[in-house]
């Protein structure tokens, strides 16, 4: 077993980790913050991205031990304290950009890191950022109108496909 | 996932030490590894982490070639490359997704040789040199066929230093569920001549193919290549594509990078 210290949503965050052991388990198992979801296990779905240092990752193809000292943002860290949901967690809401919710927490997280980087996204620039997210309700629109809202830019002209 | 061990040692030599443990596997971004480990198709006692080594990091210019460390991530390629070497970084900004392109590395895709995977195609067709903990080593003299280098065991890619052709372009026919390319081509055109790679297709692994680098030449045009066929009974055939469906791919995506080029 290896000792892990890291800072997760902000807050100081240790455990006891077997070398096989997933980021995504420690966090959900561990730290018993069970937004990150895993879908697939194989890294294709998305459902488990966080974000190590500041970048997207998939908690389910990293080790706990290699995240050992790092900053990790989770679905947890988004909303205020008081649940007051973020600009990116509302816009899903407002745009109906979600139905079992089961894709949600990797979805809002990839789009946190794509505004991050690019906060004017086009629509193409959307798809193509959520290449590595599955959702297997909403064909996608709804979700691609969210981040596109969320970036402050009007989406009214969308027209649903 | 069988149990093993993970170290993480903070420099090339400590790493190599590390990997002459029994069982002992190199550890780059995991994006391979991890679904291999998960599957259970390798049973490692030890992984050696090589995240934590700073000086096989890095994307400069050295002696008029862009060096690349081994352990850089594909999305640093892509956004260190792009003045430099655009061709190259327009094929970082290709592989997997987002999420993957934070953790994979140039070193452990070259190190897997998957015949599917992007850059060896970069490095055979820019003629690069694969640097690794003891020696260099031509990209001509890398790739060993399917999954298979010139690397001895516990050898680690350090380093890939590439010449910078006048014009490149990659050419990727994308599979959607994986992403990897189902065919793509690499072509590089240098001073010296052009030299063109494809991925995806030969059994073999990444090759060069001669013919068209020959046509394109005497005459660099998608049109020079007209008649240029390759034997589909080599190539890779599965549910995605038959083995001449690959051969007739190398000649469309080697036709449209040309274009590209221009």
């Amino acid at each position: 077993m290896t000792q892990v210290k890291m800072t997760v949503n902000g807050k100081a965050a240790s455990g006891e980790v077997e070398g096989r052991t997933l980021l995504v388990h420690f966090l959900r198992d561990d730290l018993e913050l069970t937004g990150t979801h895993v879908g697939c296990d194989t890294s294709q779905c998305g459902a488990c991205v966080v974000h190590v240092n500041g970048n997207a990752v998939k908690a389910c193809t990293m080790f706990a031990v290699e995240a050992d000292g790092a900053e990790v943002e989770t679905i947890e860290g988004q909303a205020a304290e008081d649940g007051t949901l973020n600009t990116i967690q509302q816009a899903f809401q407002d745009h109906h950009g979600l139905q079992c919710g089961f894709c949600t927490p990797g979805m809002v997280m990839s789009a946190a890191a794509l505004l991050k980087d690019n906060p004017k996204p086009s629509e193409a620039e959307v798809r193509h950022y959520l290449d590595g997210n599955i959702c297997r309700c909403t064909g996608y629109h709804n979700i691609v109108k969210a981040i596109m809202a969320a970036s402050g830019q009007d989406v009214s002209a969308l027209a649903a496909e | 996932m069988y149990d093993f061990e993970i170290e993480r040692p903070g420099s090339v030599a400590d790493a190599v030490k590390a990997l002459g443990q029994e069982e002992a596997q190199a550890l780059s971004g995991g994006q391979t590894l991890i679904p291999t480990l998960k599957a259970r198709l390798a049973m490692p006692s030890v992984l050696v982490s090589l995240a934590g080594i700073d000086e096989m990091k890095g994307v400069e210019m050295r002696d008029g070639a862009l060096w690349i460390g081994g352990g850089t991530t594909h999305a640093t390629v892509m956004r260190e490359a792009a003045d430099a070497y655009p061709g190259l970084a327009s094929l970082a900004a290709r592989i997997g997704d987002p999420a993957v392109r934070n953790r994979g590395t140039i070193g452990g895709s070259l190190a897997n040789n998957d015949p599917s995977a992007c850059y060896p195609a970069a490095v055979l067709a820019s003629g690069a040199t694969v640097q690794t903990d003891r020696r260099e080593i031509a990209a001509d003299d890398y790739f060993d066929g399917m999954f298979a280098t010139a690397l001895e065991e516990g050898e680690i890619v350090t380093g890939v230093r590439f010449p910078i052709p006048q014009a490149a372009h990659y050419e990727k026919f994308i599979q959607p569920a994986s992403r990897f390319p189902l065919v793509a081509a690499f072509v590089a055109r240098f001073e010296g001549g052009v030299r063109v790679a494809i991925t995806g297709a030969s059994n073999d692994g990444v090759f060069r193919w001669s013919e068209a680098e020959a046509a394109l030449n005497d005459r660099f045009a998608a049109g020079a290549l007209d008649g240029l066929t390759l034997d589909g009974g080599d190539m890779i055939s599965d549910l995605h594509g038959s083995g001449a469906y690959r051969a007739h791919l190398c000649g469309v995506m080697t036709r449209r990078a040309v274009q590209a080029i221009g």
